[in-house]
């Protein structure tokens, strides 16, 4: 398998405080790869990193073999790698449907000047992505909602709404921000046959963190614990769960999740 | 499948044309020729006020120098046609001859500079967030018309005079009428949809892909061709062109359109437009009639600043019990390109 | 370097960075607490100015028998006018600012436009005031002495010493009394201060007194050195303040006193040259540090957590 997305010698400072220390991982594609640790250990931040909201204050990026260090968020998400957050950022006045368009929006070919005159070329490409949209918004169950404004949805289908709008950027690696946060577990059971589906059919590799342990077990392939921007463990979930390092800064913190 | 309404747009605007029209012909004379130029500008600021909704209401962000857009509209315009002017007379049937086409020309050359100057502005300005921008484009606004204050070749201080009274009622329809098909066209298509997730969230939009410093500027640039659009026919009515038309206050006046109106509704705009425009001119007229108030020594006239009064304590209250304005987010059916199937 | 660098000049331009500081400072705490730029703020300079004028005859009319135009009215006036100052600040705040704060921040950005129209609108209407300007009174006899090369007046040095003053008492207020901890604690973080003990209100509404009364010392020093006050006055100067707190380093008190000094020099400096210069250097300098150095001199990077 090849690596997919390949970070070598990450480090991020905050002014003085150093949130990612010398990081180096693979994500090899088509797996499903998970990141986990203590609150505040840096695992948000190397979401941040990844898709360019920040720039590592050391290191590289490299994405399917290209450089992709420093570069600006939008041009990361058109190469590839798509992302939810932690906080749902929804667009909330805006319709399901329309939220997944948005992210459709890039691929559109039709300039300004069509799209203003309605000319036969932008009606077409219109068609085409909402039935696209509409196709992610059945598959996740979201389509009595479809026309609602995103704001009005329950929590559970706003979740599911944010990974659509990740896929409907038609990503190669997506990393999922803690999705089943707040989830009871029937949805989190639905959560980790969607990941997995996700994977398989839309051949999509996924990168997530979670702190959920029954879903990191059930769904990882590989998982690296980090804590306080440092690498601890990495591996197979059900030896890295019995590692002394990773029950120490866990259960030794008074940590959460276990 | 979209219904697409503008048909149903078209027969509206050409009915309201019609109405007017007829009525102000002098053999039927309801309207007088003071209440026509009185719905002209009414048109006018929806030209404006609606292109400001775009860049405050549709993408989020916060302009407030968009008169100096409209001063530049105004004045680049008012230049054309004054030199046209000053040319001798062409042969008859040469396409320099009609007037029409120059003042369409001189228009749409205005809106071109407006334009300009909007992404002269715009690009390094939208990078701020919204405290700042808003400061940086008051700032710019009251930059050009310092500017065109001091420069004596469009008559500095006194203004741009003899501008030709081009601007007809039905002109002025029409441009109205494409501004709100451009605008609307706009948002009910991708690139429009891009710009009202920046509104949403900014950040969020970046990473669905969205280039948002593009978008950012295109709107702005648009608002500003529209803004330009509606300072030359504004010029082209009145005859002149004059600083203090485009300074902060004016700038303040089309604010309250926009959120009177409902942010990010151009149905809002519209009706706030007219609204206002009709009633700054009400409370004019009106106040030849008033009675002078005397309190003691002091005799209170209620003068053409109060009605400003009126308008600061009227976009305060609109803050503090009803930020959506008029109509919300939402637009009238008319406006609406119907999505569901 | 000859004129350009005179003596004149320099007392000039800390004569005018006094007044911008007294008004940044104001722009400074307020955005610092609340995350604010109260557009209104140069209007309550302006209503300061007025404030003053009024004062001064109530003053003049009442105890003329026991004060003459002279350093004790001038104190008089002084407290007047911060009064006024505080008091229309602390109003504004209570009236259109404190529902709003908690609703999104643009709507009260636009509720501060409104207050600020409502001030410049209200006195340009108001016949007693009216749009006209209005030539300020001497509150106390004007004293020229000369300094080498530079004609000084009293009026100097009561602006520089009067700002002087005002700024080390808030220096001392901020940075050695309980209070300032709490309006710093407020500052940084509205909740753990509320969660502390702290009134929270209490603080925000006490920092628009005396940002307000700031504003209004400001007016009267204004109205003394450059003697016509009229309802428009506070747009420029409030304008070219904000941008001198910007300079600095909006939300941090030091950097708004340096950044006021700063622009007062140099746009006393560009006037030399050019009078629509002179107008328009500041917005050359906003311009400049928004696209350079946005948090300002003094000013730290927040990083926001995503």
């Amino acid at each position: 398998m090849s690596k997919l997305l390949s970070v070598q010698g990450m480090s991020h400072y905050f002014g003085g405080l150093k949130a990612v220390s010398d990081f180096t991982f693979d994500v090899p594609e088509g797996v499903i790869y998970g990141l986990i640790g203590p609150n505040g250990s840096g695992k948000t931040t190397t979401f941040n990193l990844i898709t360019g909201i920040y720039t590592p204050t050391q290191g590289r990026i490299y994405f399917d073999g290209k450089e992709i260090t420093g570069r600006k968020p939008f041009r990361i998400v058109q190469g590839g790698i798509a992302r939810t957050f932690q906080n749902l950022r929804i667009f909330g006045n805006l319709t399901v449907l329309d939220n997944i368009r948005v992210a459709r929006h890039y691929s559109v070919k039709s300039g300004l000047f069509s799209s203003l005159c309605r000319l036969p070329r932008f009606k077409q490409e219109e068609r085409e992505v909402r039935e696209e949209a509409m196709r992610l918004i059945r598959l996740m169950n979201l389509e009595t909602r479809a026309h609602d404004q995103a704001k009005n949805l329950p929590y559970g289908d706003l979740r599911r709404l944010e990974i659509a709008r990740a896929m409907a950027t038609k990503p190669r690696l997506v990393l999922l921000d803690e999705p089943a946060a707040g989830m009871n577990p029937r949805e989190t059971e639905n959560l980790m046959a969607l990941i997995r589906r996700v994977r398989d059919e839309f051949k999509i590799t996924v990168l997530l963190i979670e702190h959920h342990m029954k879903l990191v077990m059930n769904v990882c392939e590989r998982v690296k614990v980090i804590d306080f921007g440092e690498t601890i463990a990495e591996g197979d979930p059900r030896i890295v769960a019995n590692d002394p390092k990773v029950l120490e800064a866990y259960l030794g913190r008074g940590g959460a999740g276990c | 499948m979209d219904k697409f309404n503008l048909p149903r747009l078209l027969i509206t605007t050409v009915a309201f044309w019609l109405i007017v029209t007829l009525l102000s012909l002098d053999s039927v004379n309801i309207l007088n020729g003071y209440v026509l130029v009185v719905i002209e500008r009414c048109l006018i600021f929806v030209i404006l006020a609606s292109s400001l909704n775009l860049v405050n209401g549709i993408i989020g962000q916060f302009s407030m120098g968009h008169m100096g857009f409209a001063a530049v509209g105004a004045y680049v315009s008012g230049t054309i046609t004054t030199l046209w002017l000053k040319l001798p007379p062409p042969d008859p049937g040469v396409w320099i001859s009609f007037p029409i086409l120059i003042f369409m020309g001189a228009i749409i050359v205005g809106g071109v500079f407006a334009a300009g100057v909007g992404l002269l502005i715009g690009f390094p300005s939208l990078r701020l967030k919204g405290d700042y921008l808003a400061i940086v484009t008051l700032g710019f606004g009251e930059i050009i018309r310092t500017i065109l204050n001091n420069i004596d070749y469009v008559g500095g201080p006194r203004g741009l005079l003899g501008i030709p009274k081009f601007s007809s009622f039905t002109i002025i329809c029409l441009f109205a009428l494409l501004v709100i098909v451009l605008l609307r066209n706009l948002v009910h298509c991708s690139h429009g949809r891009a710009m009202l997730s920046i509104r949403e969230n900014e950040l969020a939009s970046e990473l669905c892909g969205v280039d948002t410093t593009r978008y950012k500027v295109m709107g702005f640039v648009i608002g500003a061709f529209c803004a330009g659009i509606g300072g030359g026919l504004l010029a082209h009515l009145l005859t002149l062109a004059h600083p203090t038309q485009f300074g902060f206050m004016p700038s303040a006046l089309v604010l309250i359109m926009v959120y009177a109106g409902g942010m990010g509704s151009i149905t809002g705009s519209i009706v706030a437009a007219f609204t206002l425009t009709i009633l700054s001119e009400g409370l004019r007229s009106a106040i030849d009639y008033i009675p002078v108030f005397k309190i003691g020594a002091m005799t209170i006239r209620i003068g053409t600043e109060w009605v400003m009064v009126v308008y600061a304590v009227l976009l305060i209250l609109i803050m503090l019990y009803r930020t959506e304005g008029i109509m919300g987010m939402r637009e009238a059916k008319l406006l609406i390109i119907e999505d569901k199937q | 370097m000859g004129t350009y660098f005179s003596l004149q000049q320099i007392i000039n331009g800390l004569q005018l960075g006094s007044i911008y500081a007294l008004i940044a400072l104001g722009y400074t705490m307020v955005y610092g607490i609340v995350r604010l730029i109260n557009f209104a703020h140069g209007d309550f300079f302006m209503f300061g100015a007025y404030a003053s004028y009024g004062a001064f005859f109530m003053f003049n009319t009442l105890l003329s028998s026991y004060i003459a135009p002279g350093n004790l009215l001038l104190v008089f006036v002084l407290i007047g006018a911060m009064a006024a100052g505080a008091c229309v600040a602390m109003l504004s705040n209570r009236i259109a600012y404190r529902r709003l704060r908690y609703k999104s921040k643009l709507s009260t950005l636009v509720a501060a436009i409104g207050v600020s129209m409502f001030l410049e609108y209200f006195f340009s209407a108001f016949p007693a005031i009216g749009p006209s300007p209005r030539g300020f009174p001497e509150v106390l006899p004007k004293v020229m002495w000369k300094i080498g090369s530079a004609q000084v007046s009293n009026y100097v040095v009561i602006d520089l010493v009067v700002a002087a003053a005002l700024m080390t008492g808030l220096t001392l207020l901020v940075q050695k009394t309980s209070l300032g901890r709490a309006m710093r604690a407020v500052s940084q973080d509205k909740d753990a201060a509320k969660l502390m003990g702290i009134n929270v209100e209490g603080i925000i509404s006490f920092t628009f007194l005396i940002g307000g009364a700031f504003a209004g010392a400001a007016g009267l020093l204004a109205g003394l050195t450059y003697p016509r006050i009229m309802p428009y006055m506070g747009i420029m100067p409030g304008l070219k303040a904000f941008i001198s707190a910007v300079l600095g380093g909006i939300g941090n008190i030091p950097g708004a006193m340096l950044g006021a000094y700063i622009m007062g020099m140099v746009e006393t400096t560009a006037n030399i040259y050019n009078s629509l210069l002179g107008e328009g250097i500041a917005f050359v300098i906003l311009i400049i540090v928004l696209l350079v150095r946005p948090t300002g001199i003094l000013g730290e990077k927040t990083a926001d957590k995503i």
